[in-house]
């Protein structure tokens, strides 16, 4: 080191040097920026067809194919021993009413085959349709009414253009006799496409025209409202102890493992753990969202956990320190300040443990929710199913008619997913403070 | 640091900015023995032998101190020299930090603080204490002011409280600024206003002694000059202890003062005396401005 306070170069040699850098370093940077844009737009168009590809097919599940006939409410066949009493109509077999409009609307048809190719064209179901009316309203008896009846799902299909009418008949759902019926039908204006009410309103069924998502609606929502009851208390409580109360010890810090540790299970070893504990040992009713919420709310806690706790840390050590120094006991402390400051996070943690929890089908199996459940829950221990459950359920079945209810059945859980979220957020608006 | 300890050892430099030759310059060499009268008449607090570790650290030595009422007592000294924390063991602040550790008598009125049968709150509620930043609760500013009569049970109704509020603004000078917009974020706020709001907010609780740990640090002259006033109207009511890094905040607000040196009580006495004849060498070292 020389004694003189000269510097090593001089200042033109110390720009030459940076001014060679410089190209590098910009050209590093556009580099990077390029290679962030691909990933973005790469998302985005995976994200495009994801979305394109389920409604094109989904869309198809909110209408559905019906027909018109001319329904004659037989006293006969109705009401055969004139008693007006309700399981006296509830027994009644209301196909034939079916069969009879179908004979005068075709009078042609003749022959148990060709009978039965006709029937076919309507749904099995069509006649508990009849059957409601006719318990609904008793004086219908003995009348006449132009009704739309439910298709069955091949009739749906040709309807929504699944049926290639140029393929052999041994190789369609409809053979030639029941496509030109159709046509004769339509011509009428007495086939069309309506509004699928029974999808949004109904419960599962083996018909693909009858199956409803309600159902696995009802069950995601009793099973996500008793998870959310349950995880966010206990979760906030944990994080809130963890945090402001415990001491520092081996035993903190082993919590804190484990809990870190549980956000990484799969989800179905809490499935498993459910179907053991809550229904093996404890005997809580297989299939109830009051089992599945438990479950998922071991799923949740984790996040939600985790997420409060960083949020607790985030709120200023000031505020904890001018309160207890005004004299406010700890849990005044945790209650008046610390916890406003620290809701949003939170919440945060929480939509992400809920969304997480709504889309999560595997510990739910373990547990009997996949069951094939037709009436709408009504409480937290009546059987149900949930949405993904349902998705999983109708992606399994083999009647064409299931894919678009699959498809329907994911664009219903997407909408339940915006209506919780946007929920969430409007409550997290309402709890931030300004700093 | 360094040069601290050789004058420890008690090599014998005459100090350039010594303003009477008469007075001896003592050298202490034991922990705990502190130049000048610790003790006062009727004090509101009595500290003896106070010793604060973190974890390790042993914080403060042997610290023994009177606090006298109607008084401010400086506190001065280098960074890290342990006056905040001695500070926060006057309202066991220090029980929050983990590790921290307070052996000693602390005894207020009477009563050793840390005596079993004395409560933490009701401690708090007796000696109110005003930060380095201002920290008003996010709140408004009528919250801010109410929250401490509210959680103690202070105000009998509405009408109470408001007056509390009231009362505690005016003596703190804030009112006539605030009064319009009582339903407002205190953290809307001045520096300095919130500052006052803090010490509002301290004084609506009625304690009998308020610590101030540098509560003028983060603010302009003007809101220091402010702070600086209030706090001569303020003892009249209260005992105050100001920590402090102004030497003159210290000469122009308290009536005594101590030097803290690393963890040790140098000296204490009148602040007068301690600025114009400091008897120990540290305390005539960082009063000249030699280091600190």
């Amino acid at each position: 080191m020389s004694s003189t306070n000269k510097p090593l170069r001089s200042a033109q040699e110390t720009q030459a040097i940076v001014a060679r850098g410089l190209r590098r370093r910009y050209w590093a940077e556009r580099r990077f920026r390029a290679y962030g844009f691909m990933a973005v737009v790469a998302g985005m168009a995976f994200l495009v067809y994801l979305f394109f590809v389920i409604f094109s097919n989904g869309l198809g599940a909110f209408r559905q194919t019906e027909l018109r006939l001319d329904i004659f409410y037989d006293p006969a066949i109705v009401d055969p021993l004139g008693t007006r009493k309700s399981d006296d109509l509830q027994a009644a077999d209301y196909q034939a009413l079916i069969r009879a409009a179908l004979k005068q609307r075709f009078p042609e048809v003749e022959g148990r085959a060709a009978t039965r190719e006709l029937t076919r064209l309507v749904s099995g179901s069509a006649a508990f349709d009849l059957q409601r009316r006719v318990m609904e309203d008793h004086t219908l008896i003995g009348t006449a009414e132009p009704r739309w009846l439910l298709a069955s799902d091949a009739v749906d299909l040709l309807q929504k253009g699944h049926v290639d009418r140029v393929l052999a008949e041994a190789e369609r759902p409809l053979n030639d006799r029941q496509l030109a019926w159709l046509d004769t039908l339509a011509a009428d204006g007495a086939l069309e496409l309506k509004f699928n009410k029974t999808f949004l309103t109904g419960g599962d069924s083996r018909e693909p025209e009858r199956a409803g998502i309600w159902g696995a609606v009802a069950g995601s929502f009793f099973t996500l409202l008793l998870t959310l009851l349950l995880s966010f208390p206990i979760g906030v409580a944990t994080a809130i102890y963890l945090e402001e109360f415990a001491h520092r010890n081996r035993w903190t810090d082993l919590i804190e493992v484990n809990i870190n540790n549980l956000a990484a299970v799969p989800s179905i070893v809490f499935g498993l753990l459910g179907l053991a504990v809550f229904i093996g040992f404890f005997g809580l009713p297989r299939s109830a969202p009051l089992v599945g919420a438990m479950v998922l709310t071991l799923l949740t806690l984790p996040t939600i956990i985790i997420a409060s706790r960083a949020a607790l840390k985030a709120v200023p050590p000031s505020i904890r320190e001018a309160a207890l120094g005004m004299g406010a006991s700890k849990i005044q402390m945790v209650v008046h300040h610390v916890l406003p400051l620290a809701m949003p996070g939170m919440l945060t943690g929480t939509i992400i443990g809920m969304a997480r929890a709504l889309g999560e089908s595997a510990p739910l199996l373990m547990i009997g929710m996949v069951a094939f459940i037709v009436d709408v829950p009504k409480g937290i221990t009546d059987p149900a199913t949930a949405l993904p459950v349902q998705v999983f359920l109708w992606s399994d079945s083999p009647e064409r008619g299931f894919v678009e209810k699959t498809s329907g059945a994911i664009i219903v859980l997407l909408a339940f997913l915006v209506v919780m979220n946007t929920t969430a957020v409007i409550l997290r608006k309402r709890f931030e403070r300004r700093w | 640091m360094e040069a601290a300890q050789v004058d420890r050892a008690g090599i014998n430099l005459k100090p350039s900015g010594r303003t009477s030759d008469d007075t001896p310059v003592e050298f202490p060499t034991e922990v705990g023995k502190t130049v000048g009268n610790i003790s006062v008449e009727n004090p509101v607090f009595t500290c003896r032998d106070v010793d604060v570790f973190y974890g390790e650290k042993h914080a403060i030595k042997k610290v023994g101190v009177d606090i006298a009422r109607n008084q401010v007592l400086a506190m001065i000294g280098p960074s890290g020299c342990g006056k905040s924390t001695f500070l926060r063991c006057l309202n066991r602040m220090n029980d929050t930090i983990p590790g921290a550790r307070v052996t000693g008598s602390i005894v207020l009125d009477g009563k050793d603080i840390h005596d079993r049968k004395q409560d933490v709150v009701q401690l708090r509620a007796r000696v109110g204490m005003v930060f380095q930043k201002p920290n008003p609760f996010p709140k408004s500013i009528y919250e801010n002011v109410a929250y401490g009569p509210r959680i103690h049970g202070l105000a009998g109704d509405r009408i109470e409280l408001d007056e509390i509020v009231h009362d505690s603004l005016k003596r703190a000078g804030l009112w006539e600024e605030v009064k319009d917009r009582l339903a407002h974020p205190g953290t809307s706020l001045s520096g300095g206003q919130q500052q006052r709001l803090c010490i509002a907010r301290t004084i609506a609780v009625n304690p009998e002694v308020i610590l101030m740990d540098e509560p003028c640090s983060a603010l302009d002259p003007i809101a220091t000059a402010r702070i600086e006033d209030l706090m001569e109207e303020l003892r009249q009511s209260y005992a105050i202890v100001i920590v402090t890094h102004s030497m003159q905040q210290a000469a122009r607000v308290s009536q005594r003062t101590a030097y803290f040196h690393l963890g040790d009580l140098i000296e204490v006495g009148e602040t007068d005396r301690i600025f114009t004849n400091p008897r120990h060498k540290l305390t005539e070292d960082y009063i000249t401005g030699r280091f600190g």
